[in-house]
């Protein structure tokens, strides 16, 4: 009977003080009244990386700054900015790196041009033999 | 000839297991670096912390009071309080520090600085992430060395260590 008490009681364990115990931004987790810019905000939120839990977005993280995020991306949606213009501001302060939308320019460049070089070189191969079984 | 090309396949996969091993032995630098090192500090104003000790605003950095290291921490941040002690011997050296206490409660803030000292000249409280996210800041801790015309000039992630004192204070007199 203690046994099963002391292994309930451990669902009740909470982890070790290493995160704000502040209540989070009124915007992290609450929808726009306005549909259509909600799913602007949340088409952004989905491409912006969480810098706490890198790998995942900022729509997906629970981390406390991945909420600060989430509110000022809606925020600044509901003042009539452009998501556009959002992640261009997060851009100037984080790098490319805080977004998941690939730009077509330095690192990523091989992204686009790979799957062209790829298709034409396939496109050879299969040119070469079609014409070699015709002779 | 053709025998030769049935091998690429296998190479391929060889090379791939290869840049696999590599990353796995030498993991990348998960630190985002703020990409505003060289440029003035965004504005902002951030009101008092704790009772008696005044805001941080960005007028504070670029009125020519640099060279100023600008800390940001939290009292709910563990490594913030191993690197209390660093910070109290910087301001012994010198450095003038000012903080930014991230989503940070006045009462735990005012028994965090009780209990690890309190190097700081002023506190902006920043309770929503603002003024961290506005300075390409990624986490606590993490300190800026602001310079006279308040451009930052270096950006420190992470706790600073005793034997990061060197390096700080010549990146301190370097923006002086």
């Amino acid at each position: 009977m203690t046994r099963i008490f002391l292994a309930l009681m451990l669902t009740l364990a909470v982890p070790a003080l290493a995160d704000s115990t502040m209540p989070p931004a009124y915007w992290s987790d609450r929808q726009l009244p306005d549909a259509r810019q909600e799913a602007a905000a949340q088409t952004l939120m989905d491409e912006i990386r969480c810098l706490v839990c890198q790998g995942q977005s900022i729509a997906d993280s629970d981390a406390g700054l991945a909420g600060d995020m989430r509110d000022l991306v809606r925020r600044r949606i509901a003042e009539g900015q452009t998501p556009g213009q959002i992640r261009a501001w997060l851009i100037e302060r984080y790098g490319d790196w805080i977004s998941y939308k690939p730009t077509a320019s330095g690192a990523a460049l091989p992204l686009w041009l790979v799957p062209l070089v790829l298709l034409i070189l396939g496109g050879a191969i299969v040119a070469r033999r079609v014409r070699g079984k015709r002779s | 000839m053709t025998r030769h090309w049935r091998f690429i396949p296998l190479a391929l996969f060889v090379a791939l297991v290869g840049a696999m091993v590599w990353r796995l032995a030498t993991p990348p630098d998960t630190q985002v670096a703020s990409q505003l090192t060289g440029q003035r500090v965004p504005v902002f104003n951030l009101p008092a912390a704790v009772p008696g000790k005044r805001g941080l605003s960005s007028r504070d950095l670029t009125g020519g009071a640099g060279p100023r290291l600008v800390n940001i921490f939290a009292s709910w941040c563990v490594p913030c309080a191993t690197e209390a002690g660093v910070l109290a011997e910087l301001k012994r050296r010198g450095v003038k520090i000012d903080g930014i206490a991230i989503r940070d409660r006045e009462e735990d803030l005012q028994a965090f600085l009780a209990r690890h000292g309190d190097p700081f000249d002023r506190i902006g409280a920043d309770d929503q992430s603002e003024v961290q996210i506005a300075l390409g800041s990624s986490g606590v801790p993490e300190s800026f060395i602001v310079d006279r015309a308040g451009v930052i000039r270096a950006q420190h992630i992470g706790p600073i260590a005793a034997a990061d004192i060197p390096a700080i204070l010549t990146q301190v007199e370097a923006a002086r």
